[in-house]
């Protein structure tokens, strides 16, 4: 059941990607390029995404366990802090750069090339590095 | 007339949002790419991590078929291999810090008018306009 589950929304989500155009770095640069010649695609698609979940937040609000019988995420403390922000800032930075954020990034890998090898390769060692440096540092997660 | 690349957007959208709907009602889970990317060398072989495995087998097949049927597909990115590695570094970095991306912050945590959510999702379109308008216009090396 949680096997079909997530290989069937993996999928989804990837098909989603590639149909609504997120997995071309062009049409996401396009988004953040406010100065330019800025392409609307991203906030259709986030509007797309946005509708069928709030209607899941909803139905989830009303029962307390997935279908697989796990317990469904309780809403987390509203805590903004500078580590939400500034990860969010770094990640800014870089996904204005190549126009490449994880999932997309995780989608093109069979089509996009050594580029996209490289950018992915140079992601999971930015993650490994902040789990590093997380641990050594102690900072509560 | 309604340009067709926002169609697609939309009904790619939907399909996005229903593949997060699925996670969520069908396993408990949020659907994020970042996370679910960095839970891959964490608890190797417990259930979870299969869930995720499975996840990411998804997320790279169905678009791999796909592209094939299609007779290919392009991410038309930059051949720059600095600004390859420098993205990579801060994407990664970046949402691990934040805890969340495009995927868990802004269609997860946004559909949930999550204050978290909502901030982090702000912040990271906010940034990426103005490196974006710096880097394009002013220095012009993306």
């Amino acid at each position: 059941m949680r096997a079909a589950i997530s290989l069937l929304s993996g999928a989804l989500f990837g098909l989603g990607l590639l149909v609504s155009g997120m997995t071309d770095t062009a049409k996401v640069q396009g988004f953040l390029d406010l100065f330019g010649a800025w392409d609307p695609t991203l906030a259709f698609v986030m509007g797309g995404a946005i509708l069928p979940m709030a209607v899941a937040w909803v139905v989830a609000g009303r029962r307390r366990l997935s279908l697989t019988g796990e317990p469904l995420p309780a809403r987390p403390a509203a805590i903004i802090n500078a580590r939400l922000l500034g990860g969010a800032a770094l990640f800014g930075a870089g996904w204005a750069l190549v126009g490449l954020c994880p999932g997309p990034a995780i989608a093109s890998l069979s089509f996009g090339g050594w580029p996209g090898l490289v950018f992915f390769a140079s992601m999971v060692l930015g993650m490994i590095g902040f789990q590093w440096r997380d641990a050594r540092k102690g900072v509560a997660a | 007339m309604i340009p067709m690349d926002w169609i697609y957007g939309l009904l790619g959208g939907l399909m996005i949002g229903i593949a997060a709907a699925i996670y969520l009602l069908g396993d408990g889970r949020i659907m994020g790419a970042s996370g679910v990317i960095a839970g891959l060398w964490q608890s190797v072989g417990s259930t979870v991590w299969q869930g995720r495995a499975l996840f990411v087998v998804g997320l790279v097949g169905a678009p791999a078929i796909a592209a094939w049927a299609m007779g290919g597909a392009e991410t038309n990115a930059t051949t720059n291999p600095v600004l390859l590695v420098l993205a990579g570094l801060l994407v990664g970095y970046g949402t691990r810090l934040g805890n969340g991306c495009t995927s868990g912050h802004g269609v997860c945590g946004m559909s949930r008018l999550s204050p978290r959510g909502i901030a982090a999702t702000v912040t990271f379109v906010a940034v990426g306009v103005v490196v974006m308008a710096v880097g394009r216009h002013v220095l012009g090396v993306i």
